[in-house]
């Protein structure tokens, strides 16, 4: 090939950098090595931490233990899925467009909205990128955060507030755990959007109706940030009056992954559609009529748009997305609702054993799903280091994610459909001999 | 001469949406026996719960497998066959990744795990931190950014954490005219003014046009190098200067790191921050639209600024930790530490490769990209005649005057069994056509590629017809695109459903596919 370009040798091709720029050293790293070679230095670094296959996860705060169907990532995992680009060419980029398709009428039939997007990168981002909407829908500024948002959420919102200037009012919570809706209504005047987590990052269920009255009635949008889990028991927060619900995806056919990569999930009314950010796909059809899948309304988009784009998102999670849509395939409309009724049966159960038998006292005492705070009669820092030695990850001590806010006692705990009787009991055993110990 | 083989085809059969295939009462999953009490019919308020079940396809699983088996057997991925996609580095996904990033102890650890229980994956980010930095010459990293995109609004506000921190308030950020969407758009989302400087006439920044342009309103200045064109920007000393001597700083957007791997730096050329696209350079599979990683590499004086907590090995107490942050920090970018599946995946092609494999991979990308612009530029114009780096555009000028488009041309490609490049874009070349062919393809799928592309030329002459409504062997001819903008069908619904008219258009037909 140097050849036939003409060329003595492949440094002829890196003659236009200056000398003074040109790295001639080996970088800094080592020599490569073998696929034998690597899976085992990988092996090494993986065997040093400890999965949720070795400890019984009672873990949440965004991420959640929920079972992956095994049919999920054998079919993802096909190269003509994996290794394909963004569908810019659509004639043969069916098969992605036509599963995101599929993904969008599942996302707006759990949401209660008749338009999803394609995916955005996780829960938090979704969340900035909603209240960006919201701000264009409105020409508003601030956010008001009704009830317990993930404060992780609220972090990512707070950098993603800094470019536009965003005010972000939090209006907090009331002794039952639920949004306090008179600070709620008080600060709500002039702003861009009303957002709720529902249920609240304290497992609170919110009364997502008053909250949509109070949003519109000042003009406002509301936002859901919604667990999607629920949506075979609880109503769809479009139903409700929410004007855009966003969600984390991963609960649906995604790994844990140590916290990525999971899906952004975002849905609107038809009336915002041109405001929504990201990639959408919509139906059309081909020069001989057959039904086909495009990505559309482009117009709002980056590569169009430029500075005057909707957002900048150009790759998002695809794969994943589809990973939520082939186990919500998988679960069916029966399987959402017997999730939804595990996940409610047994977080109530787990919580009862944890106050009976540990000494534990519930936060709050508004309705809860699957997660739930309780305050215990010991350090929960150290009760889950103790518990972690009996095999539990007890759940996530909540000092260190919402200080000042008096719950410094207080343990975050999430119970999911993969969790059985006999774990929960030992998990209550575990924190009670821990408590004891601490005590 | 040994015949061809036959190009790679996509399924052409139709395949149902998924909810066609339901039948009333048919599942696949199911949930265990309840071995806890049910929760009381109260347990939730009834105006909380749900009324009507969502519709979801009621599907048996050996039909679902089926369903999404023959959706992947209608598209195209990098396994299927070619796909010189120009600013996308599609190079072959090593398998070994796979296999990393599926180990429990990565794929089942949840990210609020106490570090004592998970000092292998910050290791693992330590090390990747310690190679990245290598690679790109800079001090520190931050793995939270997504993607690409989420990197860049990254940057731009470390930008501007660093100038507020010096009690300045600046304006603009200055991007060639020949730059990728995003950056435009992630200067607008980080609160700045966007401004571009004009490309001279060898497809190269104008340098004389920005030294006229900077002043100490200029917050930065946003650049691929090389550039979009597949040049390299000979005169980046002088440009960083430029925007260094009113304290404005230098992004380097990733998406062409490809290559310089270990023939130059980054930061030895003077910038100041540095997104990676790992789904490109580092060879994670794209997965038809993301997930990818988008890591930040800052110089010694930003690292202040980075979004926390951070990975970092703790001397004293010899473990790993996260690091927090003081308040200059610009804050949390994602919910927890980023994409660390592609992160794992990243990790094993750096060490698969290492520096010699490294460097190699930048050798073999500009070589490959050579030999094929030689192949083609006797039959397409290339936009700008210098030597190119790891890509080069063609423009189909000469061909659109004989009446077929950039368009026709990489519909048509489709036939032959190959993907097609990137088209209308770079925004300032006229009927562009990008291509990248990577380090990993052999020089015979060059070959193949190039004579397709100058037989293609020929059918303007012979059977321009074909040529204008091309792709013929594909799963589906060219879609309405315009329709599908104008009457949005977002969904899918149980009735087919007359969707309201809507008056705006789909932007122009002929739209860079990037």
């Amino acid at each position: 090939m140097l050849d036939v370009l003409g060329l003595a040798s492949v440094d002829d091709l890196f003659t236009m950098i200056p000398p003074s720029l040109r790295y001639e050293q080996p970088l800094d790293m080592p020599e490569g090595h073998t696929e034998i070679e690597v899976l085992r230095e990988l092996g090494v670094l993986a065997a040093r931490n400890r999965s949720v296959d070795e400890l019984v996860c009672f873990l949440g705060g965004g991420a959640y233990d929920h079972h992956v169907p095994s049919m999920v990532w054998p079919l993802l995992g096909r190269g003509e899925f994996a290794t394909s680009y963004t569908p810019y060419q659509p004639e043969v980029s069916q098969g992605v467009l036509q599963a995101l398709f599929e993904y969008q009428t599942m996302i707006s039939e759990l949401t209660g909205l008749e338009i999803s997007n394609a995916s955005l990168y996780d829960g938090g981002s979704a969340l900035g990128e909603a209240v960006h909407m919201a701000s264009s829908a409105t020409g508003r500024k601030a956010v008001v955060l009704a009830g317990c948002v993930n404060p992780l959420y609220v972090d990512v919102l707070r950098t993603a507030a800094r470019g536009p200037g965003l005010e972000i009012r939090e209006a907090g919570w009331a002794s039952d755990g639920t949004a306090d809706l008179e600070a709620t209504r008080r600060l709500a005047d002039g702003a861009a959007a009303i957002a709720v987590q529902h249920p609240s990052f304290l497992g609170s269920l919110e009364d997502v109706s008053t909250l949509a009255e109070i949003a519109h009635e000042q003009g406002a949008k509301l936002i859901v940030h919604f667990d999607l889990t629920s949506a075979g028991v609880l109503e769809a927060p479009g139903a409700l009056g929410a004007d855009i619900v966003v969600a984390e995806g991963q609960p649906f056919g995604n790994h844990l992954n140590f916290g990525g990569p999971y899906v952004g999930v975002i849905a609107c009314r038809r009336e915002d559609a041109r405001r929504l950010p990201g990639r959408l796909v919509g139906e059309t059809v081909d020069r001989e009529g057959r039904r086909s899948f495009v990505l559309t309304l482009q117009a709002r988009e980056q590569h169009i748009r430029r500075e005057k784009a909707t957002s900048n998102i150009c790759t998002n999670q695809t794969l994943n997305a589809l990973g939520t849509s082939v186990a919500l395939a998988w679960l069916g409309p029966q399987g959402l609702k017997e999730l939804g009724d595990t996940c409610l049966a047994k977080a109530r159960y787990c919580r009862d054993r944890l106050i009976e038998v540990a000494g534990a006292r519930p936060v709050f005492d508004a309705p809860i799903f699957k997660e739930f705070a309780v305050r215990l009669p010991a350090d929960p820092v150290r009760v889950c280091e103790r518990a972690a030695a009996d095999g539990y990850l007890a759940g996530v001590p909540l000092a260190r994610y919402l200080p000042g806010r008096d719950l410094d006692d207080a343990l975050l705990v999430a119970v999911t459909e993969r969790r059985t009787r006999e774990e929960i009991d030992g998990l209550a055993e575990a924190v009670a001999r821990a408590c004891k110990e601490e005590a | 001469m040994t015949a061809r083989p036959s190009p790679p085809k996509l399924a052409l059969a139709e395949e149902q949406v998924v909810f066609e295939r339901s039948r009333p009462g048919r599942r696949a999953g199911r949930m265990p026996a309840l071995d806890v009490p049910a929760a009381p019919a109260d347990a939730i308020p009834e105006a909380m719960r749900r009324r009507n079940a969502p519709l979801l396809p009621e599907v048996s699983e050996n039909e679902l497998v089926r369903h999404y088996t023959r959706l992947s057997q209608r598209n195209w991925g990098i396994d299927t066959g070619f796909y010189p996609l120009g600013s996308c580095s599609m190079k072959y996904n090593p398998k070994l990744a796979e296999d990393a990033a599926a180990m429990a102890g990565f794929r089942r650890l949840h990210p609020l795990q106490p570090e004592s229980q998970t000092q292998g994956a910050l290791q693992l980010l330590v090390e990747l931190e310690r190679a990245l930095c290598a690679i790109t010459g800079m001090a520190g990293v931050t793995f939270q950014p997504a993607a690409g995109a989420h990197g860049e609004l990254t940057g731009l506000l470390l930008m501007k954490a660093f100038h507020e921190n010096n009690g300045q308030q600046r304006r603009r950020v200055i991007i060639p005219d020949s730059a990728h969407g995003t950056n435009p758009a992630s200067v607008t989302l980080a609160g700045y003014e966007t401004q571009e400087v004009p490309s001279d006439s060898r497809g190269l920044v104008d340098v004389e046009a920005l030294e006229r342009m900077v002043g100490d309103d200029v917050a930065g200045f946003m650049i691929t190098n090389p550039n979009t064109l597949g040049l390299f920007e000979e005169n980046i000393e002088r440009i960083a200067a430029a925007i260094h001597s009113v304290g404005g700083l230098l992004y380097y957007d990733g998406a062409n790191l490809n290559a310089i791997l270990g023939r130059t730096r980054p930061g030895d050329m003077g910038f100041d921050i540095v997104h990676m696209n790992l789904h490109k350079t580092f060879a994670t599979p794209h997965g038809g639209g993301g997930p990818g990683a988008g890591p930040v590499a800052v110089s010694e004086r930003l690292l202040p600024f980075l979004p926390g907590p951070r990975p970092i090995y703790d001397d004293a107490s010899k473990r790993y930790r996260w690091d927090d942050v003081d308040e200059r920090s610009i804050g949390r970018m994602h919910t927890f530490w980023g994409n660390f599946g592609i992160l794992v995946r990243a990790s094993s092609y750096a060490r698969a490769l290492g520096s010699d494999g490294l460097r190699h991979v930048a050798e073999r990308a500009v070589l490959n990209a050579n030999y094929l612009a030689h192949r083609l530029r006797g039959t397409y114009d290339l936009a700008f005649p210098a030597q190119p780096m790891h890509e080069f555009v063609l423009s189909a000028r000469k061909q659109k005057a004989r009446g077929a488009k950039a368009m026709d041309v990489a519909k048509r490609v489709l036939d032959y069994g190959f993907h097609a490049p990137t088209v209308y874009f770079p925004l300032i070349v006229d009927e562009a056509m990008m291509v990248e062919p990577t380090e990993t393809e052999a020089v015979e799928t060059l070959d193949a590629f190039a004579e397709a592309f100058i037989a293609i030329d020929r059918e303007i002459d012979t059977d321009l017809e074909t040529l204008k409504t091309a792709p013929h062997t594909a799963p589906i001819s060219r879609p309405d695109e315009a329709r599908a903008a104008r009457n949005l069908v977002p969904r899918w619904y149980p009735r087919p459903t007359e969707p309201a008219h809507d008056p705006e258009d789909a932007g122009p037909e002929e739209k860079p596919s990037i």
